[in-house]
């Protein structure tokens, strides 16, 4: 039996001087061993739920969900020390941008094995050697160059693998991915895509991957979940994803520019005010 | 409109641009479209005077450029930026920011032009004396836009205008482009790193990758996949979304 993740109506709100911000209004979903994608645009709530689920609000803001768990552990409930052990070592986390993620001060190599020591027991060499292995998991071509590089001597689709990388050092079950490849070109993304991808399969990890472009998650994920005002406004098979139903979904596949449509002005999104609660 | 001839720049030892050469006539509009470090910003900013060390030919609607730019360049030439939150004065409001150009050049009617324009990008009167701070994304652009039609420019250059704007913003602010070259006949140079983007904006692209352009083909070759040069098509595959096999054929093109 996996580890799995149970998300049923979760709610994030942040209450402000003047007013209350709903976040995330109710969103409920599952992932086990699959590639989920969570679409939607800027203020969505989508970002807010992958911190949710590792109870990685800041106060004042409040979390409250009917069931937040994962391998049957409450998280909403779980002690600080609990919430430690979870973070990292059993769901990991990858950020946008590793410009602003890798500690610009500390070479590769150290902030890999500082990351392995904080949740395995082991000396200095088998850190290395642990360093080492997951660099070479993420299809880094001479390791030992990178292990010794500082941040900015590496690219940034280097960057990004290193930031996998770390994350898989503690070995997690699920893995949740911030727009981990919006910052990077085409090929590095599908390059870095392709690592992930394969991580799922042979280590049966699962990921939540959150992004805002719509056509790379259909091709990526197996299932996704669109978003919108701090809801989940539809669910799809991520091959389906053009019999849509919502009105939303379809406005934001019609105003996306294709290479091979047609010139012309581009369907713009009328929002309707009732996809707040519908 | 423009033609560019044999355009070198060097940055250093960095050779950032390499014997690019296109020519734009008048109403047209050009793509440019690379990764990152391929070059077309800084074709981009070369033409718009905004570097110093660049060797070849630039022309401007029949004028050759040199070192220094003239008033006439910036009455016929105009840049729209990828950053909106960047490129708009934080303490200026929109009059203002709008109403610059005009006083540089010395035009008069500064206000009802500032409402003109206002309402050219679709922006009501409400929004003259706002602050960027109080606008989205969408509307900070729209300011930008209308900036760069103050002067009644006849050339556009545009630097990757959607790039940090949602899908459905970033839909509106193309249509608003494409109606104000349709109604002015504005001639657009066009770059970005996205090339559906530049399928619905432009009748020809260039491609291109470690400062040189690979491949200059019509849209219509785009859109039907025709692309020839191995980097171009590479190029083309990956922007289509991500494919396994695909990834697994990606060759570094150096």
């Amino acid at each position: 039996m996996t580890a799995r993740l149970v998300v049923e109506d979760l709610r994030v709100r942040y209450p402000t001087p003047s007013r209350v911000v709903d976040a995330v209004r109710g969103v409920s979903f599952a992932v086990s061993r699959e590639k989920v994608g969570l679409v939607g645009e800027s203020g969505s709530g989508k970002s807010t739920v992958g911190r949710a689920i590792l109870r990685l609000i800041q106060k004042p803001g409040e979390i409250s969900a009917r069931v937040l768990s994962f391998d049957g552990i409450d998280i909403l409930s779980a002690s600080d020390a609990t919430m430690r052990e979870l973070r990292g070592r059993r769901i990991a986390m990858v950020m946008q941008d590793p410009k602003f993620s890798l500690n610009p001060v500390m070479t590769v190599g150290r902030q890999i094995r500082e990351a392995w020591r904080a949740h395995a027991r082991g000396g200095r060499h088998a850190a290395e050697r642990k360093a080492l292995e997951v660099l070479e998991a993420v299809k880094i071509r001479d390791p030992e160059r990178v292990y010794r590089c500082y941040p900015h001597e590496i690219s940034g689709g280097m960057g990004q693998r290193v930031m996998i990388a770390m994350m898989l050092v503690a070995d997690p079950d699920l893995l949740i991915a911030d727009e981990p490849t919006s910052a990077l070109d085409v090929t590095v993304q599908m390059q870095v895509l392709a690592i992930l991808d394969d991580l799922v399969t042979s280590r049966g990890l699962g990921l939540i991957f959150i992004s805002h472009d719509l056509n790379l998650v259909a091709s990526f994920c197996d299932r996704v979940l669109i978003m919108y005002a701090g809801r989940v406004v539809e669910t799809c098979a991520a091959d389906r994803l053009n019999d849509a139903a919502h009105p939303y979904t379809r406005g934001l596949l019609a105003a996306l520019p294709q290479v091979d449509r047609e010139p012309g002005p581009l369907p713009v999104l009328e929002r309707d005010p009732a996809w707040l609660d519908g | 409109m423009l033609t560019l001839d044999a355009l070198d720049v060097r940055f250093g030892s960095f050779h950032a641009v390499r014997a690019v050469g296109f020519e734009l006539p008048a109403g047209g509009s050009f793509g440019l479209v690379g990764e990152s470090g391929s070059g077309k910003t800084t074709v981009l900013r070369a033409v718009a005077g905004l570097i110093q060390d660049w060797s070849g030919r630039i022309v401007v609607d029949d004028e050759v450029q040199g070192a220094t730019r003239s008033r006439h360049f910036h009455r016929t030439v105009q840049m729209v930026f990828q950053d909106p939150y960047g490129s708009l004065h934080p303490r200026h409001t929109v009059d203002r920011t709008l109403a610059e150009p005009l006083r540089i050049h010395g035009r008069s009617e500064v206000g009802p032009r500032v409402e003109a324009a206002l309402r050219a990008v679709g922006l009501g009167p409400a929004f003259r004396y706002r602050y960027p701070h109080q606008l989205s994304g969408g509307q900070r652009q729209r300011v930008a836009i209308a900036r760069a039609l103050m002067l009644e420019p006849r050339l556009l250059l545009l630097d990757e205008p959607t790039s940090s704007l949602d899908v459905s913003v970033q839909a509106e602010i193309l249509n608003l482009l494409r109606r104000l070259r349709e109604e002015r006949g504005l001639t657009f140079l066009f770059v970005s790193h996205n090339l559906a983007v530049i399928a619905q904006m432009c009748d020809r692209v260039a491609i291109m990758n470690q400062g040189r352009i690979v491949e200059t083909a019509p849209v219509a070759a785009l859109r039907r996949g025709a692309l020839h040069e191995p980097y171009a098509r590479q190029l083309l595959a990956a922007s289509k979304g991500y494919d396994r096999a695909a990834a697994n054929a990606l060759t570094t093109y150096d």
